[in-house]
Formats: C-alpha cells, structure tokens, sequence
C-alpha cells in the first residue's frame, strides 16, 4: 500500500485511517469457498468507483476444489500488473496461510479464520497478524445451520471496513449478484456481509482509504478477458462459432453460445477440435467470418484445417487461449509456448495471421480487428490470447458500442465475372465471394486446398505453384505494410530495450517505469503483430544497447524463447536475448528487471 | 490504454472483383429456366474410363436439370479421394475440403445459408474411416443436406488398399493375404446413428440412382444415400451380383416395408450381399437448422426492436 497521507485521530480505541493510492488484496482458500466471488466483488466495486483494477487468479484443473487463490490490486492511478507483493493476505485455512505468506509484503496483513488457522509465532513478528473466527461467526449469523456457505461474503464485510469500501455501492452488488427467486438468498448474503461489516476488529490499529481515483471520460465496464474477446467478437459482427470445450477457451463459447441468438447466430458445439474448425470454416465459406477456438492440444488438432484456409483463401478467426504446454500439460496455468505452431503449425508453406492481445480491454479490440483483417485479406487471423488475460478481471472505459460494432453481412450483388485466386492482382489480395452470388460468365469458383489455377481448379503446373506461393505469401506482405507503426514505450534509445507480446505488457511497462524511477536507461517494446512481424523494428532495436525479449516460455535448445528465435532469423541481431520463464505464472516486475540487470552485466 | 487504434475499418460491402457497371438484372429463381448439362458440367472428369461415378455425375446434373436448380444456389461439397474431385466437375460454387471433413464443413454452410441446397460426395474412406466421428454426428444432429457416398469397397486414389468397407479376403496392397477386418455396414451405421433418411443404390441403374437422389433433396433433415459405385481398376467385378446385365439380381425394398420402422431397416441392412436397394428408412424428426432457428427466434423475441449494439450495451451496464 502506498501511503500518501494519514490522518492521525485521537488514541483511544479508534484506529487510524490512512489514505492509500492502491492495494494488493490476496486471498487464500479453497476453490469451493467462493474466493472468486470476494474478487469479483471488489474488482467490480473499483471499476464503479472511476479505480483501476487488475486480478490474477489460479484454480485447480479439478471439479470440486483444491487450493485456489485470487488477487486484486486496486489503484487510483493506472494498474498495470496484479502486483508483485501482496499488501494483505486473507487466508481461510492453514495450508493456505502457510502456502502464501510469502507473497505478503513484510510488515503486511494477514487476516485469517481463526477457526482453521492457527499463525506461526515467528511469523507474527514480521506480518500484522488478524485473526475473525470467519467460519463459526458466519454460521452464528445466518442462523446456525451449520454450514460455513456465506464465509466469503463475511470477509468481504471485514474487508469493506478495513478499507473503507463503499457499502452502498457493495450491498448493490450484493443484491444484484444474489437477486433471484429466493429472496432469503440475498437476506443471508447481507446478513453475512454486515456481520464482517460491523465486526469489531480489534487486533487492527489503522484502516485504510483509497483516494479518489480519476474521473474517466466514460464509464468503466468490468469483465474477464474471455468475455472481453467474446463481446468483441459480436461487436465485429461474427455471428457463427464452433468449438470443443477445453480450458480455458471454454468460456469464450459458453458466452457465444448464450449470446449469439439474440443476434440471430449461434454458436454451435461440434463432435471434436476438427469439425468445429471445419464447420467455422463452412460458415465463413457461406459469406460471413465465424470464429472457431481451442486452447492447448486442441489447436494442435485443428492445424491441418488451418492449412486449407491458407490455400482455400477463406477468412477465420481462431482464438487460441494459451495454457502450460506440450500435450495435455497445466490447463489453468499460462504460458506463451503457442507462437510457434500459430505462426508455423501445419504442414507446407502456409503464412497466415497471428495477434496477441495485451489486456482485457485490448482483447475487445483485437477482435475486431481480427476480423476485419481476414476479411480484407481473405485469410485465417489467430487471436492468440492465453489464460493470464482470459481469466483476469479488469476495469477498462466502455467502447463506444454505436461506433464500433458494425454489419458484415454477406453481399449477394451479381458479379460480372469471378476468379477467387486472380493472379492480375499485383498485392496478391482477393476477396472471397459467397455461394449465392450469380456469376453471369456461368464460370462458378471452386474454393479447394488442392493446388489451383485462377478459378480454383486443380494444376499439377509448377509454374502456378509458384504463383500461387507467392501471391499468399505476398499479400500479409501488403498486410505487414498496413501495420499501425511501432513505438516504444519510453525513449526510443537506451541501454536495454524489454521486447514482449501478449499479457506481458503491463509487467513491462511497470518494469520500465520501476527503472527509469532510478535513473536506468530501459524502454519497453510491445509487438501485437506477431505474424507478419511489423516493419521498422530494426529501427527501434538500433536505438538499444541490448535487446531483451521477455517470454512466458522456454529458451529451448538453443537459448532463446519463441519470439526471440524469430526474431534473430529475421534480423540476424546477436544483441538480441531471451528472458524466459516456464513456471506457469505471470511475470513479477521484480523477476523481470532482475533477470535484465543480470543479463546486461553479462557479454552477449 | 484508452487510445486503442482500430487500424482497419470495416470493409464496403461490395464483395466481389468484376462487379458489372451496370447492376445485372434480378431474375426471379421461377422464371429462370432449367440449366441444361452443358450449363452445369465443367472439366472433364478425371476418374478411369467405366468408373461408376461418371454415372452418379451425370445423374446429378439430371436432377440439378429436372428441379430447376439455379447456379449460385447449388454448393457441392466434397472431401478427399476419387469420388472427391466432385466439385470441379459441377459448374457450381463448390468446395474440395480436407480429407474426411466434408461433413462438418457442409454442417457450417448448412447451418448458416438455409437458401442453399448442400450436396455432399464422397467415398468410402472419407466417410467411415476418418471422418467416422462426423458421420454420427452429422446423422444424430438431423443437419440438412443430402450425404451421397459412392462406395466402391476399395481405395481408389491411393491405388488399391483396403477400405473400411472392403469385404473379409479382398486383396488389396495393405492386406496382400486378403482383407482380415470386419467391414462396416454403411446402411446399419447410418440407420444406428440416427440417420433421418437411409436408402441404398448402385450406379448401374441410373433412374433408381436419381429417384433416390429426389427423395434424399426433398427429405428436410440428414439424408444419405449409399451409391455402390464400382472401380474398374482396382476392384472390378465387385457389384456384379447386383448388376442384372452381369448375371446378378436387383432387388428393391419390399413394397410391404415400413420406412418408419427402425429395426425392419436394420434387418433390411443386414440382408448378404447384394442386398436390397431403395428406401430403408425415413423419419421426419426436427432439423438442427430448425432447431436452432427456434433459439433464435425466442431470443430475438426478447430484444425486438433494439439494434445490434444496444443488445450489446445491456449486457455492458450489467458489467458497469
């Protein structure tokens, strides 16, 4: 917690108020226990209140729980991480206070269940220790029926006191969250949240109180970035899906499948990874981009498909939601191990379109602009997001829906006539036309993987393989040209530059800030297009001493993650490094900045 | 991060290259007149000389010509092997897709063009080997469009191994001591997973070939017509037994059969080679695309009248 101010009041019991710009929240259960809530309710509560929020959470890949945690980090300036070190730890059991307490600042609180958890005296001489009999208290508030169900919604009272939340604003959540038809679901749920609420906290001499945060041009949404993507992609106008349920891409379809009628689509949930790739591409076919989508071994599956929308020339979108890798490996953990088969998987030279996101909010965007982009080049756009975004919770500005959604309904309009691979066109850039277009040459388009001449029929001739190779590869030539233009983020010179893609932005970009605080001279690149790789990095990397790509992955056989490989085929830079990590957890702004500092003070 | 670029704005709708100056005139599907073979046939089929494909083409074109199909209203949609290379023959919108995934694919046009007639061909191997999953799939979900698969017990493309449909001691390149595995009973499968419409033919009586064809179009939900279809080069001789002019007999389902009847189909199917042929079994159950037309309907019903970003903003001040 970073204090600013404190308002001293006067001893005598009452504990003093301190003012605070932010707070990291970490809180330690069971997955069952409805940790997740708490999160969800304080994550909400700061977007309303104008704040900035940033979640990580873990879960067990199992059904019925399993030690899970969640951790919130509200500010009243901008968030970029979920925060290196917890400021607070709220642990309901032992295994979760032994488990976590090193991730709590020193001199941090711990606020446990007196009735599980019993604290190590050494510890409380470095950690403020608070001990709420949570489970028995909630119990006595509800009325004795025995069960503990409602404990989180009881330490969610004791943390609105602590940090002094805005309890209308919560009991309306509350409301909103429970509000259904049983109404004693919501009379328990308040009752449990006024019990912490009014709880007498003894053990604890201040509380805390954010500062206003500032005031936003619009209002502040809430959501996940599963659900940031999936919104996105209605707002693009996909109105078909198909896909397998695998974690964490599942509730990217649950969301469009629930969604999608209302817009006259659906989404539908095929027999396997390949039918459901098979049966987009059909739909994308039929005149409008649908969207198919898969995490780990199931975009492993849906390669050979892919390949057929690279030489068929049929616009889709794949969202891949990375997780820990190869195989079935750590489902509910993240890792950037997918660059290389969304950039290369599959057989035969098949260049397509890859995008990471960097946050909730970019992933709404990156939708859109996925599918403008295989619209525009008739091609398959990987959105490759991974578990770190797809289950964070972040406020951001609301789109301008009004602006932003648009109408991609297929065009039926009588064509003169129509090659689908038309080799006159010098940027190699055709557009797809939908069946149900009259063709009045009477020549109709045959779409196929097979090798093909202008129309789409099949060649043996060397000559139009070659043609037709270059005009695939050419046109994300024309797409790379058409790329916003990078910019650092810091000076565009200095001693190390931190390269990164995808959710590691915000830890860079904190890295960045945290460096150049103490005079070091580091700036951040963030690449969003990943394939083909924007024009005038080398550019960027002649302003840097040494070029260090940060990576959710292995430095592999030889040395260097998955981004870093390519780009030192492409720039042949030996200043270019990897700093890798594969644990499965997000990057720390600290293990990032430590690991630059060590590899610069190393030869190269 | 509120200033996120959108680099590429939405496309005008004009999707074509050689759009006429002049708008081409509407002409109302009724008053167009039926193609004729000229006008639906393109290359020249790549198949040997006596393959039985040449006569499940040529009916295709017959019945494209007798129902007054329309050009751009026809997809054809096939998969990988011989009888795959379908589409470049039908003067068309056509789609050669991958190898055994020709259902999932026309299940996406299907579900998102109702306006289109989707035909599926293909052979033996795309439907029961590797795209086995599919066909139950396809057949339980009651998807529209009619599945002709032309089965010839052998793979033809690859030059001579043993198909899932081969029969127990064929000699075929992989099973050089003659085949050892069970084969699959197309019309058994079909009827088992649920197939609303199953009926059986063969090549060489192409006026039953294109009645079956008929009822499979009309039929509003999963049709699948098993077409015996021989290969001269690899499995000669194979149909013969059903062949009349070969000194085989042709015997249609019994007129007496119930086509509504589940297990008197399945008896039907379980009849030795060369079987019956017609129609085993019919049912008019609810389409998918009806279905989830139905979904549609009742949701669209709960945001009349609101435009596309409006339904959008609700859920949005739901997440404020």
């Amino acid at each position: 917690m970073s204090d600013t101010a404190s308002t001293a009041t006067p001893a005598g019991g009452t504990p003093k108020v301190m003012k605070i710009e932010e707070a990291v929240i970490r809180i330690a259960g069971n997955s069952q226990d409805g940790i997740q809530a708490i999160g969800g309710f304080l994550a909400r509560l700061a977007g309303r209140s104008e704040q900035e929020v940033m979640t990580f959470m873990t879960i067990p890949s199992t059904i019925s729980g399993g030690p899970s945690i969640f951790q919130v980090r509200i500010g009243s300036g901008e968030v970029l991480s979920a925060g290196d070190e917890a400021d607070m730890l709220l642990c309901f059991y032992q295994h979760s206070y032994e488990g976590h307490i090193s991730s709590l600042k020193l001199g941090g609180v711990v606020l446990y269940d007196a009735d599980h958890v019993t604290p190590k005296p050494e510890w409380q001489e470095l950690y403020r220790h608070v001990g709420v009999h949570i489970s028995g208290l909630t119990v006595e508030a509800v009325g004795g029926t025995g069960r503990d169900k409602g404990k989180n919604i009881f330490a969610l009272g004791l943390l609105a006191k602590i940090f002094d939340l805005n309890v209308e604003r919560l009991t309306k959540l509350i409301e909103e969250r429970f509000g259904g038809k049983d109404p004693t679901v919501v009379q328990n749920a308040l009752t449990c949240f006024n019990g912490g609420y009014n709880h007498s906290l003894e053990g604890l001499l201040k509380t805390y109180q954010f500062q206003p945060g500032d005031k936003k041009g619009r209002h502040q949404v809430v959501m996940n970035g599963n659900e940031a993507l999936a919104y996105g992609l209605i707002a693009a106008g996909v109105r078909f899906g198909a896909g397998y349920p695998i974690t964490p891409w599942s509730d990217i379809m649950e969301l469009l499948r629930r969604e999608l009628p209302k817009y006259g689509g659906s989404f539908i949930q095929c027999e396997d990874e390949i039918a459901s790739i098979s049966m987009a591409l059909g739909a994308s076919y039929g005149g409008r981009v649908a969207v198919t989508g898969s995490s780990g071994p199931g975009i492993s599956l849906k390669t050979e498909a892919l390949g057929w929308g690279v030489m068929a020339e049929v616009p889709l979108v794949i969202v891949d939601v990375q997780r820990g890798g190869p195989s079935t490996g750590m489902p509910t953990n993240v890792e950037q191990s997918d660059l290389n088969i969304a950039c290369f998987g599959g057989h035969g030279d098949s260049p397509r379109v890859v995008l990471a996101p960097s946050s909730v909010e970019d992933a709404f965007y990156t939708a859109i602009e996925a599918v403008n982009i295989a619209r525009k080049y008739s091609t398959p756009v990987i959105i490759l997001t991974d578990q770190a975004i797809a289950t964070r919770i972040e406020a951001f500005e609301e789109p301008d829906l009004e602006k932003v959604c648009q109408d991609i309904s297929p065009d039926f309009t009588p064509v003169t006539d129509f090659k689908p691979y038309d080799l006159s066109v010098s940027d190699g850039v055709t557009r797809h036309i939908a069946p149900g277009t009259r063709v009045a040459s009477g020549k109709y388009p045959i779409v196929t993987g097979l090798e093909h001449d202008e129309l789409g029929h099949p060649t043996g001739s060397p000559k139009l393989h070659v043609q037709m190779t270059n005009k695939r590869r050419n046109k994300l030539r024309k797409l790379a040209w058409d790329f916003p233009k990078v910019k650092t983020y810091g000076p565009n010179e200095g001693q190390i530059l931190l390269v990164g893609w995808g959710s590691s932005l915000g830890p860079i970009h904190e890295a960045v800030d945290r460096a150049r605080a103490l005079g070091e001279a580091v700036s951040g690149l963030h690449i969003k297009y990943l394939n083909p790789l924007p024009n005038g990095l080398e550019e960027v990397f002649r302003g840097f001493r040494h070029i260090f790509v940060v990576e959710l992955n292995d430095e592999g056989l030889y040395g260097f993650g998955q981004l870093a490989t390519l780009l030192r085929a492409r720039y042949c830079d030996p200043r270019i490094r990897g700093i890798n990590k594969s644990d499965g957890l997000t990057w720390k702004v600290k293990e990032i900045l430590d690991r630059a500092r060590t590899l610069a003070s190393h030869k190269e | 991060m509120s200033e996120i670029a959108i680099p590429f704005a939405p496309l005008p709708r004009t999707g074509a290259i050689a759009t006429p100056a002049e708008p081409l005139p509407v002409i109302p599907d009724t008053e167009r007149k039926g193609l004729t073979k000229k006008e639906v046939a393109a290359d020249h089929p790549t198949w040997c000389p006596g393959c039985g494909d040449f006569s499940v083409l040529a009916l295709y074109f017959k019945l494209i010509e007798k129902r007054k199909m329309v050009h751009e209203k026809i997809t054809t949609v096939a998969g990988i092997g011989c009888s795959s290379r379908f589409p470049y023959f039908v003067q068309a919108h056509g789609v050669h897709f991958i190898h055994g995934r020709a259902l999932p694919f026309a299940s996406g046009v299907s579900l998102s063009r109702p306006d289109l007639h989707v035909f599926v061909f293909g052979g033996d191997g795309d439907a029961f080997s590797i795209g086995g999953n599919h066909f139950s799939h396809t057949a339980r979900k009651n998807i529209k469009m009619t599945y002709c698969v032309m089965d010839n017990w052998v793979y033809g493309l690859t030059k001579k191994q043993t198909s899932p449909t081969s029969p127990l001691g064929f000699k075929s390149k992989t099973d050089g001591w003659g085949a050892v595995d069970y084969p699959i009973n197309p019309m058994k499968q079909a009827i088992a997973a649920g197939a609303t419409f199953v009926a059986r033919t063969t090549h060489t009586n192409p006026n039953h070939v294109l009645q079956m064809m008929e009822a499979a179009m009309d039929h509003d939900g999963f049709s699948f017509i098993e077409c015996l279809s021989e290969c001269v080069e690899f499995y000669e001789g194979a149909f013969d037994a059903s062949n009349p002019r070969k000194g085989g007999v042709f015997n249609t389902v019994p007129a007496e059969h119930d086509v509504t009847d589940e297990m008197a189909a399945y008896k039907l199917a379980d009849e030795p080679f060369p079987g019956r042929f017609g129609i085993f079994y019919k049912n008019s159950k609810p389409t998918k695309n009806t279905k989830e037309q139905e979904i549609i309907s009742a949701h669209q019903a709960k945001v009349k009248g609101l435009k596309d970003w409006e339904i959008l903003k609700k859920n949005f001040d739901r997440m404020k």
